[in-house]
């Protein structure tokens, strides 16, 4: 028997009758968890300060929204990932007195960096958007909000798909931080593995397996989607 | 119906309207033209305030609405808009595009109601709503021939079936008056004529309109009143046959003996 081959027995005997395989399984559903609701967090933040920054500015208020908004942006885009996870679980809810679970407090830190990344990926979505779409919308009576969320929006998303997709992507491998904050993710998993049979190249190489078939599927169906809602595109 | 009284517009520094009056009345039809960059578009965008009036007053049935404290969207109900590039919703389809604000407004007016009294008995829930604005759709889109398109996407039509539906999409809404801004300019010649036509048939039908167009024969045919407009002012009107038989403007002479 080969060396490679004692390494893979020996994962799999750790993987399957030492119970690896939960631990891979928790830690895949909070990769998962933590990457998709950090995304539809970060589409419907993203989305508003998209439309705060697309707003006319001749009133106050749009002014001073602007500004919080921009600020925001910086603040995410500015720092590492990792240093806005720390400074959550470790500075912020402690001072609040708050004692909220490791993989709660990552969920809700990528939602809100990845909310100042798709607000910049939104607000070119929608500058995308012929302003012929706005027009129409309010010369029969709709509102700028409606006509936004009815009509513009759902354009600048299709346009923008592929770049959601992409950030989908982003956020998942990004995942591999919450280990910082004690999170239980696709890493820690299979890190744990690894110390247990004081053997990692199998556990890593099984991991890097997972992460890419996640990329491959995430990458199908946000092609899938395309061409269905390019439907609308037809003979154009 | 619609009244204009001093009406100035500025984009910054550049005046592009200077003190217009004009009066428009139920049942007329005004063709608007001139020159390229005298200012029809921009005037015609302010009746209805897609462009902020600097001064002024437009007074639409009896409501000043260049004033910034009414509700805008209300009074935009009530007068269509027909643009050169036609402005379909382009992820909505054709039937779509003629439900979206009649169905809007009519549950917004619903919640109202029911607010005010909850066992109103005349409310209509969200179905019947949907089931009146598709029937009056599918009538609008016979009355233009285009009902096989009603689940077709705009991509998916030509420049002149856009433009009708457009039209009919203004006309779901029961308008008071409709704005057609030059609806024929970005049409291929063989389309024109289907438009013209179908605006003719508005126009006997009694709707008010207010028509930016290079299609002289359109204002000789169908115009009750012609205005003619030049840097930003309205330097002449008159009814249509004196105003192309007889122009007493020197620039209107000009402009007429290079477009007819
Ligand atoms: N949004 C705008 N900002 C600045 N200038 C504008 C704007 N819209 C129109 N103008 C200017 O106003 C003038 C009149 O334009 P417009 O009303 O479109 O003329 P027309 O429709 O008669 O061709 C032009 O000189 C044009 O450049
Ligand atoms: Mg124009």
């Amino acid at each position: 028997m080969s060396d490679f081959e004692r390494k893979i027995d020996r994962f799999i005997e750790f993987f399957i009758e030492y119970d690896g395989y939960k631990t891979v399984i928790e830690g895949l559903q909070n990769t998962l968890k933590i990457a998709i609701c950090g995304l539809l967090i970060g589409i419907v933040i993203g989305t508003l300060i998209a439309i705060v920054r697309v707003l006319p500015k001749y009133k106050l208020l749009p002014r001073v929204l602007n500004g919080i908004c921009s600020f925001y942006v910086a603040f995410f885009r500015g720092t590492p990932m990792v240093v806005q996870l720390l400074l959550s679980y470790y500075v912020a809810l402690p001072l609040m007195g708050l004692n909220v679970p490791s993989v709660t407090v990552a969920l809700v830190v990528f939602g809100l960096n990845s909310g100042a990344y798709i607000s910049e990926i939104m607000r070119g979505g929608i500058q995308s958007v012929d302003p012929g779409q706005m027009e129409g919308g309010r010369a029969i009576g709709l509102s700028f909000g409606t006509t936004m969320i009815k009509i513009v929006i759902p354009q600048a998303i299709k346009n923008i798909l592929p770049t959601l997709g992409n950030e989908f992507i982003t956020l998942i491998k990004e995942t591999s931080v919450v280990s910082f904050v004690g999170a239980l993710d696709l890493y820690v998993a299979f890190n744990r593995i690894g110390s247990n049979s004081y053997e990692f190249m199998v556990p890593y190489l099984v991991m890097a397996l997972i992460y890419i078939v996640l990329v491959l599927i995430i990458s199908g169906l946000v092609k899938l989607m395309e061409r269905s809602l390019s439907k609308s595109d037809r003979g154009r | 119906m619609i009244e204009v009284v001093n009406l100035n517009k500025s984009f910054g520094e550049i005046d592009v309207l200077h003190d217009i009056n004009i009066k428009i009345n139920k049942g007329e039809k005004v063709v608007v033209v001139g020159p390229s960059g005298s200012g029809k578009s921009t005037f015609l965008r302010c009746l209805n305030c897609m462009e902020d009036p600097t001064s002024g007053s437009i007074i639409f049935n009896g409501v000043d609405i260049a004033d910034m404290k009414v509700d805008i969207n209300i009074h935009r109900q009530k007068m269509g808009m027909v643009f050169q590039h036609f402005n379909l919703f382009n992820n909505k389809t054709v039937i779509e595009n003629i439900m979206l604000a009649p169905v809007y407004v009519e549950k917004k007016r619903m919640k109202k109601l029911r607010r005010k009294n909850p066992n109103n008995e005349v409310v209509k829930s969200v179905k019947e709503i949907k089931a009146d604005a598709k029937a009056q759709a599918i009538e609008l889109l016979k009355r233009i021939g285009l009902e096989d398109k009603a689940d077709a996407y705009p991509s998916q039509l030509s420049g002149g079936q856009k433009q009708r539906v457009a039209i009919v999409r203004a006309l779901a809404m029961n308008p008071d008056v409709i704005l057609f801004d030059e609806p024929t300019s970005a049409l291929d010649p063989e389309m024109v004529g289907e438009v013209l036509e179908l605006m003719k048939e508005l126009a006997d039908s009694g709707m008010t309109m207010v028509v930016v167009t290079h299609e002289m024969g359109f204002a000789r045919e169908v115009g009750t009143r012609v205005i003619f407009m030049d840097e930003g002012r309205i330097i002449e009107e008159g009814n249509p046959k004196d105003f192309f038989a007889n122009p007493q403007n020197e620039r209107l002479k000009e402009f007429l003996s290079k477009v007819l």
